[in-house]
This record gives structure tokens, C-alpha cells and sequence, in this order.
């Protein structure tokens, strides 16, 4: 790129938009796609709106969206089978982040009971795992799924690439959220404790009725944070090999039709995570604000 | 759930129900089960390996290396050298620019944080924005693109911008500077520096004690500023100036002599100084506006003037919320420095994860030892900064 | 009853993503898949990219398409699993493809240390360098002192450091991961010399924007014979992958071309009836169809017609056949005769 461009050149963005949003996902298939894209809308909306009516129906809807969605996008039970090679782009992009923030919430708050059990075995594990997971860079970790944990399985078994990808991110921001959430439970006064054993509750018990609900919402902004992050990380799959948003755009810029258009891909991808995690904290900052039901100053 | 009473005679049942032996049963199942896993994936480790005809061994580390890194500051390495060798060569180049990031980082970080309080409003709004924008874009992009920005728009070196008497040259193979030489009595001027270093040690120690029974004020900093220059330079006057500087310069393909700061260490350096420094400005800010504001009132109402307000009152107290969340801050740097994989710059993923994996084929050898090497920086880090929280608690009397 | 449901769907879900592999059966895999997975890179001019619409074209996709019209017969039943230079042996070793037809040199260290299987070369090629024509280099071995960007985890990194060592140069590695990093690199000048297979050169020269002011030195540095790998452990599989090669090349050599291959099918000469399967029952001995070659060249073509349509003369490439014509055109193409 010796001679400078007049303006920016948004065809090449425009030209191969599918490809970023689908990636290979077979075109008569992608109205699967789209459909798993609108119930996501849908099982957010749930999740976040106030005040709706019937709102159980719509938080079993969210538990129950990501079970759907895997159907969806991998097929069988009735639709044609499209095989995990061909997800890519934003649908890979999303399908990573919104996994792992899924399934990393209860696997953390588990871990993080586990850390101040009792028990000390008990405890003993959880805090090696937590500790080993936070030392260590995801993109380790994405390595040992894509290089080592073959090895690690029963001989002639294989995982699929994304699943092991997928259950790596999961675990990597389980080990954040187990924190986050130990700060939570530690910020609770013993008082909450002890009112908790007076009324003679069992373990669980007190904890998903007195306990967890306390000390989530006191997490609830070191949570969405981890989660913010753990979506931004969603781009390390590239280092793998894994075509990602990103990985896609690259590997469209060696096109020799679009050659130096580097910029405006890294702008467009760039405004793409903004505005995915820009809206997350706004809206984490507007839920902080609401539920300061303390001390006003 | 049915609650049988005529259970409850059932030995097993009763022990269930204790809550002190239900706690070992569950210990017990827990290390069972935990041991089981290890178990089979060593065994499934065993059997996969042999199925290839591999074998896990370290012995590779002491194989030639048998490929180049182009950045190398601290060690001498040619392609000669054993993969060991390369590892080190990466896990200095990791610790370079961690080290470096966190300063940088801090320092921005600060800076921003300070900024995003300031009352003129478009201060603080251009800091908003700059801090909301960069910690919201995943940092492998900022590193992409850096690094391109630095290739394409730095000057090719055979145009390299001079900045400066033939001294210090820029291009996109990188910053040239010249080094020092030192000649045979620069020992002198070493001692020296050691020497003033020590001695500001002592006199600030003394210093506190007479502010602490006299209440008298000494201007530590400048002082201490003065003997460290001053005892240095005289030194190095009256060892005859056993100092020169080996000037790049343009040589064939590339510059010769000198020192570089090469785009790659650049970008890494950069992108991941700035993104840190975003979160880091948050944390600051925080820290900062939970410092109550009765302090700094009352501090006014003593006298104090204001940098000393900030200094003395609002800045310890504010550092006490900071630590815990800086040292984390720490901690991700040091582990997106990884990414540097993606640009070419040699750390410890890139030499002994990246290359020495994939010339010997020892998957599992190479990431254990990466692993292990991240997990003992990050071990370090939050044990000082544990060890700098505790200095800095409050000691209630 | 919320966590037993969450537990019972998550063990069904992983139920679903543990697949049975492919350590043994490399064939009946594939066909009960009905697809082939190549590994393939992710992305070299001519060699393998996708197109706009995401669709894998190139030299090294062609012979996946005609491993996958020999095996499924049907040459578009192909999946590409995209790899870096560095990924690549783990993908194939992990099962994640079932053939490896991307541009790998052929190695000691990699038939016997990595456990790989080779099945002949596909394209003869050796190291090469190109540098920018108004730097006025002529040799190689006036690269003294210069930056080298070179792809990490391949062997030309190695070639590379004995080169510069054995002819006492120094330089400065510029490591980098794909190939379209390296041509951004060489682009803006941050090296001065970019070093990789000679066909890989001609495929990055012609996506440059003035392909030329840049020139290719006359040296090449080393032995670089490219071809396709498997695991080891599957000699039914080996075979197939060996014998769609041939069948390619003895093919160009018998003249028969996807436009005559019909017509052929008649013909008097008896090793193109093997080879067509009108006469004998050798793709059933491979565990195929007796068609199976006849389909490699109806829907793929034979070996000059792979390279003229990829990388050809008549391609933005412009790679002469060189070292890759047949034997009997003065090159080093060779095939075991089927019969």
C-alpha cells in the first residue's frame, strides 16, 4: 500500500458479508441460523426485561435456548445434519461467547461453594483447579484442546473441535466467575450465615433461598464484566486455526481483488465487539444503579 | 421428598445424615473419583502414545534448536543453540515485555483514571470515550492492527525518518538508537551509582525519623535526585568519561550498531500497555472516589496544600482499594502476552509452544512446561502484590 | 428437578459431540459420512482459498476433490479443515481430517518422528527467495544482512538457517504464521526478502499489486517434494491415497483428459482399460467402485489439467511445469504402472 486511498473502500466488507455472518453454513440451511439469531434476541429480551408477564416461562425459555440453538445449528432429529467445519464468522463468534457465558455462571457458583466448603479435599480441588485455570493464558489452554486432548481421551474416540473448544472457554471463565462470585459470598455479613442455620435450613437449602440470591447481586457486576471479557476472547479461536470473525476476514484479505484493506476490516470487527460488549456494560452499570437499594449519599 | 423415619434405622442412612461423616464420605468419594480420572487419562496418555509410537521424554530440550530468533536481547542464541535454549531466549523476551507493559500500563492507567475525574468537561469526556472504546474491542485486534499500522505507515528503512543528528532513526523494522559502549573503568561509575542509590536509602530513612520527632520537612525528592546525579556524574567525570555510543547506521539492507526496538515488541508492547491502562484507569477512578470526601476536607481544613492532599491523604488510602484489583490487571497482561504469537514476536508460546512444538512433535512435553512457566509468573506477581497489599493495610491500633 | 433435567440434556449433548473416530477404517469413515475432510491451508493463491462465496478452490483442493470423486464419487463431497503450517500434523493425527493435501514437504523427521504416512509427491518444489527489483539483487548470496520473513513451523525455516550459516550471511528472521501475513510484511518493507517454496512465491508475487517490480532468485536452497499425508495404522486408506495420485498422473501420460475420458473408456490400449475400469477389477481391490479413476478424471481432470487450471502458465501464478512435467517430458513425474 505505497499510494495512499482516497477514503475508506466498505465494498470489500459489503461483497463478502454473508461469509462473515454464516461462514460456510450451507445456504439453503441458514434460515436455521437466522432462527437460532431471533430466539437468541428472544431469550435475552426474557432474561433482561423487568416486570414481564409470565417471566418464569421466559427464564426456563433461556435455559432451555442453548439446547435448542445446538439443535438447530448441528441438525439431526429431523433436519439435515451440517457438520461443526462449517460454522464460522460472527455465527462461530456468537455460538463461543454465548456458550461459555451460559454454562460458566452455574459451573462457577459451584466452584465457588466448593472453595469455602469445609471440606478441606473438597476445597483443596476447587482451589487448585480455579488457581491452575487464572495462571494460565486461554490460548494455552485452546492448544491443549486443539493439540493434547486427543490424547487425554479413550483411544479411537474423538471430540468434535468446537465441543472441545467450546468446554475449554467454558471452564476458563468458570475459573473468573468462581471468583467473582467467593467475593460475593464473602461480602455477605456472617449474620446472613447464622440467621440461615437458626432457622435450621439445610446446606442447599439455605443457600438458594438466603445466600446465593445475596451474593450474586452484589457479583452482578464482576460477573457481566467476566462474561464481557470472556466474549472478547471468543477471537483467540483464530490462533487454532478456527475461522472466526476475524480468522475469516484475514483469510479474505489475501484475495488479490482486495488487497491492503486491512484497516477497514480491523475497524469493522472493531465496532462489531463494540457494540456487543458496550451495550453489555451499559447495561450492568444501569442494573448496579437499580439495585443499590442502600445507603443513599 | 419422602421422609422415612423407619429408614433412618439403616446404618448407611444414619451416617449419611451426620453431618461430620457425610463430610468424609464426600471427601472420600471426591478423591476416589478424582484419582480415577488421573488414572485413566494417564492410561489413555499411555496407550494413544504408543498407538503413535511416541514416547514422552524431555530429552528433546537438549536437541539442537535448529532454527533462528530474530529478537534476542539478553542471550546470545544461534540456530546451534538447543531447544532449552530457545525456551529461555522466549521466556526473557515474555518477561520484557510484561515487565515493560505493566510499567507503561500503570503509568497511562493513572494518568487516565485521573483524567476521567477532571472537572473540564471535555477532558473527561475524550478520556471516557478513548478508556470505553479501547476496553471494548478484544485485544488481539489492537495488536493486529498496530501492528499494521506501524508496518504500513512507518517509513520503508531505506527512507528511515531521522529524528535527530544521525542518532536515532525510525522505520517500520523498527526504532534505532544508539547503545552504550562501556570501556575499562566503567566499573568506577557503577560503584558509584550503587553507592548514591544506597546512600538516598539512608538519608531518606533519616530524613522520616527527624520529620516524625521534629516535624521539620527536608525535600527528599530533590535531593535525592541531586545525589544520585551528582555523586554519578562526578564519578564519571573523574573516570574520564569511559562511556561512547555505537550509532546506527544504514548498512546494506538494514541498519548496524546500535540498539532497535523492533515493531513486533512495539505493537505487543503498546496494544497491550493501552488496553491494560483502560481498565486500570476504572480501577483508579474508583479507588479514588472511594476515598470519602470528608478526608480530603479535613486534610484542607489542616492546611495542606493540594498535591500534598492527594499525596499524603487520598492517594495511600485510595492504593488500598487499588492493589487487589491492579495485581489482576497485572496478571492478564502477563498472560495476553501470548498473543504475540499472532504478530511473530518471540515469547515462550511462540519459541517452545510454537516452533520447538512443531519441529519435534512434543505436543505434550511443550505445553506442559508453557503452562507450567505461566503458572510460576503468575505465582510470582500475586505473591508481590500480596506481599505490597500487606505492607500497605491499614494497621488499626 | 431443574439441575437432573440441565444434567440429563448436557450428558445427551456431549453424547452427541464424542464421535466415534477414525483410527482404523479411514474408508468406511468416510463414506458412512458421505464427505471428505481434507486438511487443507487456510489460504494460498491458487493452492487452496476460499472464493467469495466460501468456496475452496486450488492445486492442493483439486486432489482433495479427487480423492473425494474416487471415494464418494461425487468430487464436491469435501470439507475443509483449514490449518496453519503449525496445526496441521496435530489435525490429521487427531482425526479431525482424514487426508492432509496441503502443501507438506516431504521429511525425515516427519515420516518417522511425527508418525506420518507419504504417498509421492504431488509437486516437486524447493526453496526459493524474491526480494524487490529495485534493491538490485541478483543472488542469493548477496542477502547479507538482510530481513527474511519466513512461515513458522515449516521446514524452510530450517533450510533457511543452514543456508545463511553454511554461506556465514547473518539476517534477521521475520516469523510469521500464515502466508498472507507474510505478504503483508513483505509488502510494507518490513523484510526485504520473502523466502518460501518456489510455487508459493509465484502464488505470492502474483497477489501483489505490481507483481513486477518483484523478482524470484535463480537459487533454490533445497529438496521440498510436496505431497499427501495420512496417519498412520490404515494401509486400505494409504493405498487409496497413493493410487488417486497415480491414477492423475498415469492418466496425463495416457492421454486421457476429462473431455476424452468418455471415448477412452473404449479404448484398445489395455492399461487404460484397467485404469477406467472397463477390463479388470482393481478399484474393487482398493475397496472402491471400478469407476473410481474414471470419476476422478470426468469430474477433476487429470494431473496437467490440475496444474493448468490452478497454477499454470495461463493462471495469475505463470508456473512453468518445470520439474513437474511427466518423466518422458524431461521432468520427474513419475507413476508405478497399473496393472
Amino acid at each position: 500500500m505505497d499510494a495512499p486511498r482516497d477514503g475508506a473502500c466498505w465494498a470489500f466488507i459489503r461483497g463478502s458479508f454473508e461469509l462473515f455472518v454464516y461462514g460456510w453454513y450451507p445456504e439453503p440451511e441458514r434460515w436455521r441460523v437466522n432462527l437460532s439469531f431471533l430466539l437468541l434476541v428472544i431469550a435475552i429480551f426474557g432474561v433482561l426485561k423487568d416486570n414481564l408477564p409470565g417471566k418464569k416461562y421466559w427464564l426456563w425459555f433461556a435455559v432451555f435456548f442453548p439446547f435448542i440453538a445446538a439443535w438447530l445449528l448441528v441438525g439431526g432429529f429431523g433436519l439435515v445434519p451440517v457438520g461443526t467445519q462449517k460454522i464460522g464468522g460472527i455465527l462461530l463468534t456468537i455460538i463461543v461467547g454465548v456458550t461459555g457465558i451460559t454454562f460458566s455462571l452455574p459451573l462457577g457458583i459451584l466452584l465457588a461453594l466448593g472453595r469455602r466448603s469445609h471440606l478441606p479435599v473438597l476445597r483443596a480441588v476447587c482451589v487448585v483447579f480455579i488457581e491452575f485455570i487464572r495462571g494460565v493464558p486461554l490460548i494455552t489452554l485452546l492448544f491443549v484442546a486443539s493439540t493434547m486432548l486427543t490424547y487425554f481421551l479413550p483411544p479411537g474416540s474423538s471430540f468434535d473441535l468446537l465441543m472441545r473448544v467450546l468446554i475449554m472457554v467454558t471452564i476458563f471463565a468458570a475459573a473468573y466467575i468462581a471468583e467473582v462470585v467467593r467475593g460475593g459470598l464473602q461480602g455477605l455479613s456472617s449474620g446472613q450465615y447464622e440467621a440461615a442455620d437458626a432457622l435450621g435450613l439445610t446446606y442447599w437449602k439455605a443457600h438458594r433461598l438466603i445466600i446465593l440470591p445475596q451474593a450474586l447481586k452484589i457479583s452482578i457486576p464482576g460477573i457481566v464484566n467476566t462474561f464481557i471479557g470472556l466474549y472478547k476472547d471468543s477471537v483467540l479461536v483464530l490462533i487454532i486455526g478456527m475461522m472466526d470473525i476475524l480468522g475469516l476476514g484475514r483469510a479474505r484479505l489475501n484475495d488479490p481483488l482486495w488487497l491492503g484493506l486491512a484497516p477497514e476490516l480491523y475497524l469493522f470487527i472493531a465496532l462489531f465487539f463494540f457494540l456487543c460488549c458496550f451495550s453489555m456494560a451499559r447495561y450492568s452499570l444501569g442494573l448496579e444503579k437499580k439495585l443499590r437499594t442502600g445507603h443513599k449519599q | 421428598m419422602k421422609d422415612n423415619s423407619s429408614q433412618a434405622s439403616n446404618p448407611l442412612t444414619r451416617l449419611w445424615r451426620n453431618q461430620e461423616s457425610r463430610g468424609v464420605i464426600i471427601q472420600i468419594i471426591t478423591i476416589t473419583l478424582l484419582f480415577a480420572i488421573i488414572a485413566l487419562i494417564g492410561r489413555n496418555v499411555v496407550i494413544n502414545l504408543a498407538a503413535l509410537d511416541k514416547e514422552f521424554s524431555f530429552t528433546f530440550l537438549t536437541w539442537p534448536a535448529a532454527y533462528d530468533i530474530g529478537f534476542s536481547p539478553f542471550l546470545e542464541y544461534t540456530s546451534q543453540s538447543t531447544h532449552l535454549k530457545a525456551a529461555a531466549v522466549g521466556l526473557l523476551n515474555t518477561l520484557l515485555v510484561a515487565i515493560t507493559g505493566c510499567i507503561f500500563a500503570s503509568i497511562l492507567g493513572f494518568t487516565l483514571g485521573i483524567l476521567r475525574l477532571s472537572k473540564n468537561w471535555l477532558v473527561n469526556r475524550i478520556a471516557y470515550t478513548f478508556v470505553e472504546f479501547m476496553r471494548n474491542v478484544p485485544v488481539l485486534i489492537h495488536i493486529l492492527a498496530i501492528y499494521s499500522l506501524i508496518i504500513t505507515l512507518m517509513p520503508p528503512v531505506k527512507k528511515a525518518l531521522d529524528l535527530g543528528g544521525g542518532q536515532f532513526f525510525i522505520s517500520n523494522r523498527g526504532f534505532y538508537m544508539p547503545s552504550p559502549v562501556f570501556e575499562p573503568g566503567a566499573w568506577m561509575v557503577g560503584v558509584a551509582m550503587i553507592v548514591a542509590i544506597l546512600s538516598v536509602f539512608l538519608f531518606r530513612r533519616w530524613a522520616k525519623k527527624v520529620q516524625d520527632n521534629t516535624g521539620k520537612i527536608y525535600p527528599v525528592f530533590w535531593i535525592s535526585i541531586g545525589i544520585i546525579f551528582g555523586l554519578t556524574g562526578i564519578v564519571f567525570i573523574a573516570a574520564g568519561m569511559p562511556l561512547s555510543w555505537d550509532v546506527p547506521a544504514l548498512k546494506g539492507f538494514n541498519f548496524k550498531g546500535g540498539m532497535a526496538i523492533k515493531p513486533e515488541f512495539l505493537a505487543l508492547w503498546l496494544a497491550l500497555s493501552y488496553y491494560t491502562a483502560c481498565f486500570i484507569a476504572e480501577i483508579v477512578r474508583a479507588g479514588i472516589l472511594a476515598v470519602s470526601h470528608g478526608q480530603t476536607e479535613a486534610s484542607k481544613a489542616l492546611g495542606l496544600r493540594n498535591n500534598r492532599v492527594l499525596q499524603l491523604v487520598v492517594i495511600p488510602q485510595a492504593l488500598r482499594i487499588i492493589i487487589p484489583p491492579l495485581s489482576s490487571q497485572y496478571l492478564n497482561l502477563t498472560k495476553n502476552s501470548s498473543l504475540a504469537i499472532a504478530i511473530g514476536y518471540m515469547d515462550i508460546t511462540a519459541t517452545l509452544g510454537g516452533i520447538s512444538l512443531m519441529q519435534t512433535g512434543k505436543e505434550m512435553e511443550t505445553m506442559i512446561l508453557v503452562m507450567g512457566v505461566y503458572l510460576l509468573i503468575s505465582l510470582c506477581i500475586s505473591g508481590y502484590m500480596n506481599w505490597f497489599n500487606r505492607r500497605i493495610k491499614l494497621t488499626e491500633r | 428437578m431443574k439441575l437432573k433435567t440441565t444434567v440429563t440434556l448436557s450428558a445427551a449433548l456431549l453424547a452427541l459431540g464424542v464421535t466415534s473416530a477414525a483410527q482404523a477404517g479411514t474408508l468406511e469413515d468416510v463414506q458412512g459420512r458421505g464427505v471428505l475432510r481434507c486438511v487443507t491451508s487456510t489460504g494460498i493463491a491458487g493452492f487452496a482459498q476460499p472464493d467469495a462465496n466460501g468456496v475452496w478452490r486450488g492445486f492442493d483442493v483439486d486432489f482433495c476433490r479427487a480423492t473425494a470423486a474416487a471415494v464418494l464419487g461425487d468430487a464436491n463431497k469435501i470439507e475443509a479443515v483449514t490449518s496453519t503450517g503449525k496445526t496441521r500434523f496435530t489435525k490429521l493425527n487427531a482425526g479431525e481430517g482424514d487426508v492432509l493435501w496441503r502443501n507438506t514437504t516431504i521429511t525425515f523427521t516427519r515420516d518417522v518422528g511425527v508418525k506420518l504416512r507419504f504417498h509421492g509427491v504431488n509437486y516437486y518444489d524447493g526453496q526459493g527467495f524474491m526480494v524487490r527489483k529495485d534493491l538490485g539483487v541478483n543472488s542469493a548470496m548477496e542477502l547479507d544482512g538482510a530481513s527474511v520473513c519466513i512461515q513458522t513451523g515449516t521446514t524452510t525455516e530450517l533450510n533457511l538457517s543452514d543456508y545463511f550459516n553454511t554461506n556465514g550471511m547473518k539476517y534477521e528472521p521475520v516469523t510469521i504464521e500464515t502466508n498472507d501475513e507474510g505478504r503483508q510484511n513483505y509488502e510494507s518493507g518490513r523484510c526485504d526478502v520473502y523466502t518460501t517454496d518456489a510455487s508459493g512465491l509465484a502464488s505470492t508475487r502474483s497477489a501483489l499489486p505490481d507483481p513486477d517490480a518483484h523478482v524470484v532468485l535463480p537459487e533454490i536452497i533445497s529438496k521440498e517434494p510436496l505431497g499427501p499425508a495420512t496417519r498412520h495404522g490404515d494401509d486400505q486408506w494409504s493405498d487409496i491415497v497413493t493410487w488417486v495420485l497415480n491414477a492423475t498422473i498415469t492418466a496425463e501420460e495416457l492421454g486421457v483428459t476429462s473431455q476424452n475420458v468418455d471415448a477412452m473408456k473404449d479404448s484398445k490400449n489395455p492399461e487404460v482399460r484397467r485404469l477406467l475400469g472397463t477390463d479388470g477389477s482393481q478399484g474393487e481391490e482398493l475397496g472402491l467402485s471400478n469407476d473410481w479413476a474414471y470419476q476422478i478424471i470426468k469430474q477433476v481432470g487429470n494431473y496437467g489439467e490440475i496444474f493448468e487450471n490452478n497454477i499454470g502458465v495461463n493462471t495469475p501464478l505463470g508456473i512453468a511445469r518445470g520439474l513437474n512435467a511427466l518423466w518422458t517430458n524431461g521432468g520427474l513425474l513419475y507413476s508405478p504402472p497399473f496393472r
